[in-house]
């Protein structure tokens, strides 16, 4: 493929093998502590934790979970160190990949709202085996302002519930359920497209 | 094949290749069809829901995709830098104390966004089997050997063009269970950055003349014959060193940066 084409390069499935930790190693992927945003001990530390369901509410072992947020202030992580991690320091980015049971786990802070009146939340991206092409979701706090009157939430109706997370103490809990009843509404922004049979 | 690799693939069945070939056959066929009669249906992405891949069959959403557009921390994208990432963990040779068994080869070319313009400073990462069709991972119970001077994993940062650069081995072919013999064309596997987070990708690159395309369920779920030659690196003889490696060459084009925030940002650099 040369430069004068430029229309979008085709996404792939991670497939089964996306790289193998291995803390022996200095290259990896998944990487050490990608899924500690902040460190678990950290006061403001949240878990966000949940299981990725397939069409038969089967968990996928083998899925791949990134996010990207502001900070609990509502700021935006410019500053780069997101693979190596300065504990005292908040990129923003975290990886988790789902275990046997199709759980992922991130230690993060909760999100401030970027725009006001707009509710806070986390962009997540999925990948996984048999996924063709990378999707899009975010995951809203309960409970926060502008929660109730959000644009995007209220136009989404009912469905507007598969993103907003549960509250569980110092968890938050989000399913991720990639298809049927509880599918999980992804997204699709301008320049995106999802060719459908 | 171990058992447990069966569980790990509960939707792997015993079709042969030929009725596989023949579903991706047919829905090329009405795709091409619906192109000629209405080219606006041309498809530049893979189908999310490509029946003859079958561990997409439950991993698709059923429900439209919401259509938004992104708010203000999706159009921004995480930060790496050099210090995340060590110039000699793109040279996936280098990583151990002898030399790799295969091809060595290197990989070049640059990221852009849809408007053109080069993606710098964004993390690239591969991922790959080796010269035997064998990943390191626990899951790959492929009885090919392991090559204990390649682990396959490799990370750069693209530089101010856009560029990267990759040294390597040439993977090969390996089997999976989808369908009885069924082999994947060899690969690389590449994700990738841009300056939004809406524009966070992974795909495969490919190499040339594989005689397995034809035969791939995930390769072929990309229905437009140009879109799919977009993920097959080019042969490329400037990239090849003497005496040392092959070279090919790849380009990779993110979606068009959505980006409005910031348009005089770019002009300080150029």
């Amino acid at each position: 493929m040369t430069t004068n084409d430029l229309t979008p390069t085709p996404g792939q499935t991670i497939g089964p093998f996306f790289g193998y930790f291995n803390a022996a190693e200095s290259v990896h992927l998944p990487f050490e502590n990608g899924d500690n945003l902040v460190p678990p001990g950290d006061a403001r530390a949240v878990q966000l934790t949940g299981t990725v369901y397939d069409g038969q509410g089967t968990p996928i072992p083998d899925a791949m979970i990134e996010i990207w947020q502001a900070d609990e202030h509502g700021n935006i992580p410019t500053q780069d160190g997101s693979l190596i991690r300065d504990p005292f320091a908040f990129t923003g980015w975290g990886r988790a990949t789902t275990d046997n049971v199709g759980t992922y786990r991130f230690t993060t802070v909760e999100p401030g709202a970027t725009d006001t009146g707009k509710a806070p939340f986390i962009h997540v991206v999925v990948f996984a085996r048999g996924l063709l092409n990378k999707l899009h979701t975010r995951v809203y706090l309960p409970d926060t302002e502008g929660i109730d009157h959000d644009e995007t939430l209220v136009a989404l109706g009912d469905r507007a519930q598969t993103l907003i997370a549960k509250r569980d103490g110092k968890r938050l809990l989000f399913d991720i359920h990639l298809q049927g009843d509880q599918e999980t509404v992804f997204f699709q922004f301008p320049g995106m497209t999802y060719p459908k049979a | 094949m171990s058992e447990q690799n069966q569980r790990l693939d509960p939707l792997a069945t015993a079709d042969s290749q030929d009725s596989i070939t023949a579903e991706i056959e047919d829905l090329h066929a009405t795709y091409r069809a619906g192109v000629e009669a209405d080219s606006s249906q041309e498809e530049t992405q893979p189908r999310l829901n490509f029946a003859p891949y079958r561990s997409s069959l439950l991993r698709h959403p059923t429900k439209d995709l919401h259509h938004t557009d992104p708010e203000t921390i999706e159009l921004a994208s995480p930060a790496f830098g050099h210090r995340d990432v060590h110039i000699l963990e793109s040279d996936l040779t280098v990583q151990h104390n002898g030399e790799p068994i295969g091809e060595r080869i290197k990989v070049r070319g640059r990221v852009l966004d849809g408007n053109g313009r080069p993606v710098r400073g964004q993390l690239i990462e591969i991922w790959q089997a080796n010269a035997a069709g064998r990943y390191i991972h626990k899951r790959d119970q492929h009885p090919a050997p392991i090559d204990p001077n390649f682990s396959g994993v490799g990370r750069a940062i693209t530089g101010d063009d856009g560029s990267y650069e990759f040294t390597t081995i040439k993977p090969a072919p390996y089997p999976w269970k989808n369908h009885h013999n069924a082999w994947r064309p060899a690969h690389i596997h590449f994700s990738l950055f841009g300056t939004d987070f809406t524009q966070r990708m992974i795909t495969q690159m490919y190499f040339p003349g594989d005689p397995l395309f034809a035969l791939d369920p995930i390769y072929q779920s990309i229905t437009d014959q140009k879109a799919r030659d977009r993920l097959v690196a080019t042969y490329d003889h400037s990239v090849t060193s003497h005496e040392w490696n092959t070279g090919y060459y790849w380009d990779i084009v993110l979606t068009g940066s959505q980006r409005t925030l910031m348009e005089d940002e770019d002009h300080d650099h150029e």
